[in-house]
């Protein structure tokens, strides 16, 4: 399964009533097939707005997005989708959320069917098959809403802060659940996140990214030994490219903080 | 919600109701309130057997019921499309949202007469009457309900290439459920408040009429009993309204 990912000089601006905003300016990285690379940056980088941009939702942006070479606009099959909201469909039961993207394509329902059951067990929300989100804690209901992106089986999946709501006990064990299911499915995968401890804890690479506009300040490739577990955030190595990524993240966030706090305002 | 809880429910919603009945019991036998104003509820179960042998139980209990149910139909085949275009054009929507919300609180039923020259004295008016009445909460809710569906579940449906109508049909309408069945049941009870209202002043019909004819003839339990009838038609479309909505949307 390909699925390589390559972003191409990225330029996004925004209408305000203050004026146009540039929200990313010549944004360019790749991701190599099966690779794990998460976007790092300080509130207001941008780092949603590029979400949005390849994952095909934000349109009217300067630069190109291709996947295996081919440049895509728009939503695309080869992409999936997860929301740092809360996105489960509260009328669907985990099994039916899982299935939505199947059955909108049209697959025999017991195929389907069958297909959910496997992710259900994979994101280790076995029993919970019939009950609804609203029976269900943060946690499970996110995993709910991984698996049913997952059961699209996109090439490339996207993730927009995913466990931003969850504190941080869950976060870590969840990382451990999302670097099980990565090793099973290789599926090449962009984390747009907040926290250094899940970037490091996760990828293979952090992109940390300036306070607006957007641009990439510096590429820090994680050479912890896989497989890894949350475990790993106890090791020395695992501190060191901690301290290295706020260091550079720390002038970003000061910068932001400066722009927004005297005025009292921010967009 | 498990069947225990809800037959729990049930329980003590009758206890209380028995209380209330007891208490008026209590007070019209005291005598603080003459019987010829307020009938004693232990003369219920003698008013519905005449109710019942007068031929007044069982037609005019589904007349109204029938009535109410067009009239509720008729509002959400005109109302729900109306909430679905003010809010797909959101400068219709702020125009006309205030109109309506205004609108709500006019005396509809006062403009019968009007009625009864365009339609006759007969069904048409009952049940215009009542889907006039009932229209603007099912158009009012259906807007907000679809105002009010998170962005991200949409994005949800985009991501995963949805055409536009399966869009609607899949997400947009099932997360929106819930404000619009609220309007359905405002709705069905504006219908059936209305229909009533004039079924008593054109002493035709279902229930109202009854009501009316009762009051004329000065049967006051009776009268009463007609009213509780009128309650019993709302407790059945309000459930079968929660059964529809459950099987439609379980959350």
């Amino acid at each position: 399964m390909p699925g390589a990912l390559v972003v191409e000089n990225i330029s996004k601006r925004f209408a305000t009533s203050a004026g146009a905003l540039a929200a990313l300016e010549g944004v360019s990285l790749a991701v190599p097939q099966g690779r794990f690379v998460s976007i790092i940056g300080p509130s207001g980088c941008g780092k949603s707005t590029l979400f949005g941009v390849v994952g095909g939702l934000v349109p009217d942006y300067e630069g190109r997005v291709l996947i295996d070479g081919a440049p895509v606009h728009g939503t695309h099959d080869d992409i999936g989708m997860v929301f740092q909201e809360e996105s489960t469909f509260p009328w669907l039961t985990v099994l039916e959320n899982i299935m939505f993207p199947l059955d909108a394509r049209g697959m025999a329902r017991n195929e389907c069917r069958e297909r959910a059951e496997r992710l259900v067990h994979l994101v280790g929300l076995d029993g919970f098959g019939n009950s609804y989100p609203a029976e269900l804690s943060g946690g499970m209901r996110q995993r709910t809403a991984i698996a049913r992106t997952l059961a699209a089986e996109p090439k490339i999946l996207l993730m927009d802060e995913p466990f931003a709501a969850l504190d941080e006990q869950t976060r870590l064990l969840l990382g451990d659940k999302l670097l099980q299911i990565w090793r099973e499915l290789a599926q090449t995968t962009l984390l747009i996140t907040h926290s250094i401890t899940e970037a490091v804890q996760l990828s293979d690479e952090v992109v940390v990214m300036t306070y607006r506009p957007g641009r990439i300040k510096r590429v820090i490739p994680i050479d912890l030994p896989r497989p890894r577990s949350s475990e790993i955030v106890e090791s020395a190595a695992f501190g060191r490219l901690v301290g290295t990524i706020w260091h550079d993240l720390r002038e970003e966030a000061l910068r932001g903080l400066a722009q927004t706090e005297p005025q009292g305002v921010s967009h | 919600m498990t069947a225990e809880r809800h037959g729990r429910a049930v329980a003590a919603g009758l206890v209380g109701l028995a209380a209330v009945a007891a208490l008026l019991e209590f007070v019209i036998r005291a005598g603080l309130v003459s019987p010829l104003i307020v009938a004693p509820p232990s003369s219920l179960p003698q008013a519905f057997a005449l109710l019942a042998r007068e031929g007044y139980l069982v037609a005019p209990f589904l007349i109204t019921m029938a009535q109410a149910f067009a009239a509720t139909a008729l509002a959400a085949a005109v109302g729900v499309p109306l909430g679905f275009i003010l809010w797909r054009r959101p400068l219709l929507g702020r125009a006309y949202e205030p109109w309506l919300g205004a609108a709500f609180a006019a005396p509809l039923i006062l403009l019968y007469p009007l009625f009864l020259v365009i339609f006759g004295r007969g069904y048409a008016t009952t049940v215009v009457v009542g889907a006039l009445a009932a229209f603007i909460p099912i158009v009012l809710q259906t807007r907000a309900g679809l105002l009010g569906v998170p962005p991200v579940l949409i994005n949800v449906g985009r991501s995963f290439h949805l055409s536009e109508p399966r869009l609607l049909w899949k997400i947009i309408f099932p997360a929106a459920a819930p404000a619009i069945f609220t309007g359905l049941r405002l709705a069905l009870i504006y219908a059936l408040v209305n229909i009533i209202g004039i079924e008593f002043l054109i002493d035709f019909g279902g229930l109202g009429r009854v009501v009316s004819q009762m009051y004329f003839q000065y049967q006051i339990p009776a009268m009463y009993a007609a009213i509780v009838l009128i309650v019993i038609v709302s407790l059945v479309f309000l459930s079968l309204l929660q059964r529809l909505e459950t099987w439609w949307r379980p959350r």
